[in-house]
């Protein structure tokens, strides 16, 4: 088979430019996936009312559907009840309704592996309930969870290849629209899965790197 | 304007066009799975064994899977292949064939972990009492290893359904095409039909995939205690 | 030594405390003075570990009252944080936190809680360690040291808060028999100090050389409270009888 490498040259810059686009929804997405389980597992923790039915709804709603309609709900549904918002912002509130729940699981299962001991103990040193959260619940819940943190960061880098859906050029969008025009199938598909090498398997060895680094001081090796 | 809205659901053959998108989809998702596992039970059994290079080529196959996005299978197959090989697949078979790979390569994982916890001494004491080879996988290993995959095999298989969103793009007029197709026809008169529209597939979504993970957190569970 | 004299630190006073319908602690009374040492003793069950963990609020009670310093731990306004700095309390398997070196254990009291200098709590932090022998273990994490070792950090950390009473719930149990030694010699180094301490142990020779007084506990009920000496020659209660009789072959 002859690879166009022509073509492959003169289309790179296109997609350098949606590896970063994917790069960052995906970044973004993450954070505040992070953010907001943070916050549920919280609120679930201290068992705050009515919050915490929400919170319940919101995590079986997340998880029960496809980022696909999702999305489609967001920016389709939405906008025409007056609720508007840009493709991008639309794209990271998408990851992150959907990440929010996944990693809301994560910490709360990190959280609930934390022995009722511990908790004693740091009471009986005079902790508040938000200094124990801080500075005995959380670290620990982080080091026992890593690894589902981690999985949920590739999990979302990988689910941005969707938001291409909703008109933004990120790789698999310009993908569709390079093939579309050009009929390199082959060079096009090839950059796609190269692209996205380039993004998940670094992402994947810094992570790994991460876990281990969290988990030293209480596991040790 | 909103209150009327709703009513475009409920117009001549809309909900029944949806209905059929939803089977479309859900046909996708049924013999994906049924494939899937059909595969991945063997790839579970190929990944027990003690060869290195079997090992090697097992674990290259699921990774492959996991650090490639689905969707991006979908068009390597849907373009990709097709162009290649220089032949016509529909939408529908290019997600069976994807959806069945990939199910094959997590199922697979899945059934490893079973057959890896089944506790040794099992073994010993299902041959102290005279069972022949096939006899100890029958009544002793494999309800045992299906107990311990069952969770996530019906986990993967939320996962599968939620996934088969992503045929509309490949073609296939499954339920969010037939939606699409929907709003496209109303938008005039309704200016809130994508709303509508959408917020019910959303729902049935979640109509099939809800009871599903419930069913592998409570089988989770139960195999805890 | 007699130190009934001296100012009542700790006061229980028909306590009750109930499981659902189970009653485990069934009106005990209690002065502790200040610098005894009182030493808990009973068999398993009978609410030792329930009577520290209400003087800590780490249990809800049912009636009765306690006091401390003068001022009542009982109902919804007790300000716990304040007071559990003042009670030290040393847990049967150590629990330091798994994620911290020893020094970040010992620290995190006296800083993040009581908001003193760091400086000064570290050179305390470092007087205490040298104390229990382990100013050469500052850095290390719970998972490198031994149990004893583990106890006696917790000691520590218990200890730099400045707390007025230490309660400490049979912390040798969980010890190989040849470090339980390392970790009675620190309690009784700080009884000679002149701390005012609770302690549950199952090690007799231990509560007789240490205690001022021995509380015997049977069935949630104060059986006996004497002097050691007197407890262990000559037992006014038979449950008491029964029990010393348990540890003799
Ligand atoms: N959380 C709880 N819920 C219900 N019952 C409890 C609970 N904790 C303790 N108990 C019961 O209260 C009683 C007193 O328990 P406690 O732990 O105080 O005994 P103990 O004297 O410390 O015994 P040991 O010497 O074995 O440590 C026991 O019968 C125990 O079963
Ligand atoms: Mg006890």
């Amino acid at each position: 088979m002859d690879i166009n490498w022509q073509f492959i040259i003169s289309t790179l810059p296109l997609y350098q430019k949606a590896a970063w686009i994917t790069i960052k929804l995906g970044f973004w997405g993450t954070l505040l996936s992070l953010i907001i389980g943070l916050v549920c597992s919280i609120i679930l923790y201290f068992r705050i009312k009515i919050l915490k039915e929400l919170v319940g709804i919101y995590v079986e709603l997340s998880r029960n559907t496809p980022l696909l309609i999702q999305l489609f709900f967001l920016y389709f549904g939405l906008t025409k009840i007056g609720i508007t918002m840009s493709e991008t912002t639309c794209a990271i509130i998408g990851l992150a309704f959907l990440g929010g729940s996944y990693m809301s699981e994560a910490f709360r299962s990190g959280i609930e592996a934390v022995s009722k001991t511990q908790i004693e103990s740091g009471l009986s040193i005079g902790l508040s309930q938000m200094q124990l959260i801080r500075y005995v619940i959380l670290p620990q819940a982080f080091a026992v969870t890593m690894p589902s943190l981690a999985a949920n960061c590739i999990f979302l880098f990988k689910e941005t290849s969707i938001v291409g859906a909703i008109a933004i050029a990120e790789l698999m969008h310009v993908t569709q629209d390079v093939i579309g025009m050009y009929y390199q199938t082959f060079e096009s598909l090839f950059m796609l899965v190269v692209a996205y090498l380039i993004i998940i398997l670094p992402l994947s060895f810094l992570l790994t790197w991460l876990e281990r680094k969290v988990r030293y001081a209480e596991f040790g090796n | 304007m909103q209150n009327l809205g709703i009513n475009v659901l409920f117009e001549g053959t809309t909900l029944q066009r949806l209905f059929e998108g939803l089977m479309m989809t859900a046909g996708i998702a049924f013999i994906s799975i049924i494939i899937g596992s059909f595969l991945g039970i063997g790839m579970g059994l190929l990944r027990t064994s003690k060869s290195g290079i079997v090992q090697f080529i097992c674990r290259f196959y699921l990774e492959v899977f996991r650090i490639i996005p689905i969707l991006v299978w979908l068009f390597i197959v849907y373009f990709g292949v097709t162009n290649a090989l220089d032949i016509h697949l529909d939408g529908e078979i290019v997600a069976v064939i994807v959806f069945s790979l990939w199910g094959a390569a997590e199922m697979g994982d899945i059934v490893r972990g079973a057959l890896e916890s089944l506790p040794k001494h099992q073994i010993e004491s299902g041959k102290a009492i005279g069972l022949s080879f096939w006899g100890l996988y029958r009544y002793v290993l494999i309800p045992q290893a299906v107990r311990r995959m069952l969770p996530g095999a019906i986990n993967l298989s939320t996962r599968m359904v939620k996934t088969t969103s992503l045929v509309v793009m490949i073609g296939v007029i499954d339920v969010i095409k037939v939606g699409q197709q929907i709003i496209e026809r109303s938008v005039i008169k309704v200016p809130t039909a994508s709303f509508w529209v959408y917020g019910l597939i959303f729902i049935l979504y979640f109509i099939i995939c809800y009871p599903l993970s419930k069913l592998s957190k409570k089988l989770e569970a139960k195999w805890e205690n | 030594m007699n130190k009934e004299n001296h100012q009542v630190l700790l006061e229980i006073k028909d306590l009750h405390k109930e499981y659902d319908t189970r009653t485990v602690l069934d009106g005990i009374h209690l002065r502790v003075h200040k610098g005894e040492v009182i030493v808990v003793l009973g068999p398993s069950g009978c609410g030792k570990s329930t009577l520290l963990r209400c003087l800590n609020g780490l249990e809800s009670i049912q009636g009765g009252d306690i006091q401390f310093d003068g001022e009542s731990l009982i109902g919804p306004n007790v300000d716990w944080q304040k007071t559990r700095q003042k009670i030290g309390m040393v847990f049967q398997n150590y629990e330091l936190f798994p994620h911290m070196t020893v020094i970040e254990n010992i620290l995190l009291g006296p800083i993040k809680v009581q908001k003193r200098e760091k400086k000064e709590v570290m050179d305390q932090a470092t007087q205490l360690l040298e104390k229990v022998g382990l100013s050469d273990r500052k850095d290390s994490y719970p998972r490198q040291l031994s149990g004893g070792q583990k106890q006696r950090i917790a000691i520590v950390r218990a200890l730099c808060m400045n707390p007025e009473i230490m309660l400490f719930d049979e912390v040798t149990a969980a010890l190989d028999p040849e470090m339980v030694r390392e970790v009675l010699d620190v309690i009784l180094g700080l009884a000679k100090q002149g701390m005012t301490m609770m302690i549950v142990t199952h090690e007799m020779g231990f509560a007789q050389a240490v205690a001022d007084r021995i509380l015997f506990i049977d069935e949630g009920k104060v059986c006996e409270m004497s002097e050691p000496k007197e407890f262990f020659t000559n037992p006014k209660t038979e449950r008491a009888q029964q029990f010393l009789n348990i540890f003799q072959f």
